[in-house]
């Protein structure tokens, strides 16, 4: 099948070409980071992880939303997902190589990372975090995979494939629930140490993911024959509107828990983001756009003529996802981070190497996104009724 | 040599590696035993320190500038620690705080001056529940039966969890390479290399060969460790006739280190 991603129109290869010099200059910051250190970015003693792992966070909850997809279509037989569910899965892959590549990008002594397969360390959440996400990423590739290749031979997928979907359904909350765990174990990081961080988690993953597919969806539509048809589309948008309002009052639960009880360690973060600390208040430009654009989404999706105007609802999903994207890929860290353990605030802006190494990773993931969706759109295009009979093409 | 055709030297191959590969690993499920049983007998030298439990008490009344100076600089140099000015990027094993900010819960409005701002020497507490060993996903960072929580920076794959797990900030990273900021070296012990993590490690080395932590020989008698297991020890019985704390001991990570107000 891959040979479907050799053929392409010039677009299709400017395209790859232009995220491949973006992939070639995120590599070139990288080895001058390999060959510095990690000093090049903008992290430091105080605040040790950076927009590397927001981003590992952010992604993390990208692929685990294909799920969103993937479970109404095999476990509800929603029919209408029928088309997009290898869209789903094919978003999945890509996030879960960028997870994998941010967290190496972050590491100090990255020739030493087999050194967690070498002496596993099952007390560490990171050796739980390597397991699921590995294993996801077997499950999308496999599940996709044989099941558009049955499309493209016009035969049903075969019986022995659904366990795996099934596995891979149940899989999907877990690698977002343990990338949680990652951070609501850690005693002394108040704005982290909450129970309902793994909750949020996957509510900002389920509403970030949809919408990302929401508009992946239309971009199918637009350059390519296959139609992932309207009322797909619809209900992607419904979802991630809901678990946006749920992700928003997660949040809000954790406001009421920090100042209704006036514990202080438990309110500086949440200070220091809105309204600054101390008078550091790099992140609440950050923070108050976030609020903007979950206040525009929120909006949008919810209201349905809104949502059902497609010019509209491009706009919603991509403030959900930005939202989200702030809030989980920069914020969420480094706000964790201050102040520091011994009550001082060290603030975090990413440098100009850390900022190409992180386009690097995001051009790679879509590098990887763009060949797997001509893929599946060539197939879809050529397999005109999918098996429940509804019609691929557009009209 | 010359008859050995390339099915035969591919099905040698083969074998070579199975048993390199297996041998190895067998080696190393049966001999991990032996192994450990070896370095405990090498570990016990006659004139080593030894203690079940690793702890240290620090007097605060005792300690002046010049105090907190000298045992800055004495663990500093023996352990080439890197002079960094910048503070993004410092290094350190043991430091001067204010009290306010080593124990933030105790801040007061009310709090008299000198008692908010006195000097705090702060390093690894050494936990009896280290929720930094907890998450090393290497075991680079790992507790010894003495309690010492030790890091081997060989194995250190520099991912910060254990920054981010240790609630006292008493980890630092290796951001760029450390040894442009060493002036005098110490040859006795190990560099480390960009890239890494380190800690106070207890004066583990020199324990071994019967001398006191750095810290505690420049103090003049302000830092007093011992075996906090033995109740004849000096440092359970400055325990059991004072009023010491422990940094954010809520959290319930047991730092090995006291002070005394």
């Amino acid at each position: 099948m891959l040979e479907l991603a050799l053929k392409g129109s010039p677009r299709y290869w400017g395209w790859l070409f232009f995220l491949a010099i973006l992939i070639g200059a995120g590599f070139i910051a990288y080895l001058y980071q390999f060959q510095i250190g990690l000093g090049i970015t903008g992290m430091s003693r105080d605040v040790s992880w950076g927009l590397y792992i927001g981003q590992f966070t952010f992604l993390v909850g990208v692929a685990a939303s294909a799920v969103t997809v993937v479970l109404p279509y095999y476990l509800h037989n929603y029919k209408k997902y029928g088309r997009i569910a290898v869209i789903g899965e094919f978003l999945a892959i890509p996030s879960v190589l960028m997870c994998m590549l941010f967290i190496f990008v972050d590491l100090g002594q990255p020739m030493r990372v087999l050194n967690v397969l070498l002496h596993p360390t099952p007390n560490s959440v990171m050796f739980y975090d390597m397991i699921v996400l590995s294993g996801y990423l077997i499950w999308n590739i496999l599940c996709g995979w044989v099941i558009l290749m049955a499309e493209r031979k016009g035969a049903p997928p075969p019986k022995w494939i659904k366990p795996f979907l099934y596995i891979a359904i149940c899989w999907a909350p877990s690698i977002h629930i343990v990338t949680a765990f990652l951070y609501q174990g850690l005693p002394g990081r108040d704005y982290w140490m909450t129970a309902i961080m793994a909750a949020k988690f996957l509510s900002s993953a389920f509403a970030s993911g949809p919408s990302l597919l929401v508009i992946l969806c239309m971009i199918v539509r637009k350059f390519t024959n296959f139609d992932p048809g309207k009322e797909a589309i619809q209900t992607l948008a419904k979802t991630a509107a809901y678990f946006l309002l749920v992700t928003i009052a997660f949040y809000l639960f954790e406001v009421f828990t920090a100042f209704y009880s006036g514990i202080t360690s438990h309110q500086y973060s949440i200070i220091y983001l809105f309204k600054g600390l101390e008078g550091y208040s790099k992140l609440v430009p950050v923070m108050s756009i976030c609020v903007l654009l979950a206040a525009i989404g929120a909006l949008i999706l919810v209201t349905p003529p809104l949502r059902k105007w497609e010019v509209t609802l491009a706009i919603g999903a991509a403030s959900t996802f930005l939202c989200m994207w702030l809030e989980k890929g920069i914020t969420l860290v480094v706000g964790g981070f201050i102040p520091n353990p011994l009550d001082r605030v060290f603030e975090y802006w990413p440098t100009l190497p850390e900022t190409i190494i992180t386009l690097g990773v995001w051009a790679f993931g879509f590098f990887v996104l763009t060949i797997l969706y001509k893929i599946a759109s060539s197939v879809k295009e050529r397999a005109i009724f999918d098996k429940y009979g509804e019609k691929q093409i557009k009209a | 040599m010359s008859n050995i055709d390339r099915r035969h030297f591919l099905k040698l191959l083969g074998i070579g590696a199975f048993i390199g590969i297996g041998g190895s690993s067998l080696f190393e499920i049966v001999g991990k035993g032996t192994i450990e049983a070896s370095v405990e007998q090498y570990k016990k030298v006659p004139e080593a320190f030894q203690a079940k439990r690793w702890a240290m008490v620090i007097d605060l009344k005792k300690l002046d500038q010049k105090i907190i100076n000298d045992c800055t600089e004495a663990c500093h140099r023996i352990h080439n620690v890197p002079k960094i000015l910048d503070p993004k990027e410092e290094i350190k094993w043991i430091w001067e705080e204010k009290f306010k900010n080593a124990f933030p819960e105790m801040k007061d409005d009310y709090m008299a001056p000198e008692i908010k701002n006195m000097r705090v020497l702060v390093l690894c507490n050494h936990c009896d529940n280290p929720p930094c060993v907890r998450v090393c996903p290497t075991k680079a960072t790992f507790k010894r039966k003495d309690g010492i929580v030790m890091m081997d920076m060989h194995r250190c794959i520099g991912c910060r969890f254990c920054m981010a797990g240790c609630p006292y900030g008493a980890r630092s990273f290796n951001w760029k390479d450390p040894r442009q900021y060493i002036k005098d070296e110490n040859p006795e012990f190990p560099f480390r290399m960009r890239g890494v993590v380190e800690k106070c490690t207890f004066c583990y080395e020199r324990l071994d060969r019967g001398l006191p932590p750095a810290c505690v020989e420049a103090s003049k008698g302000a830092i007093i460790y011992g075996d906090i297991t033995d109740p004849n020890s000096e440092i359970r019985k400055i325990l059991s006739s004072n009023f010491a704390i422990r940094r954010k001991a809520k959290l319930g990570t047991k730092p090995s280190v006291y002070y005394l107000l």
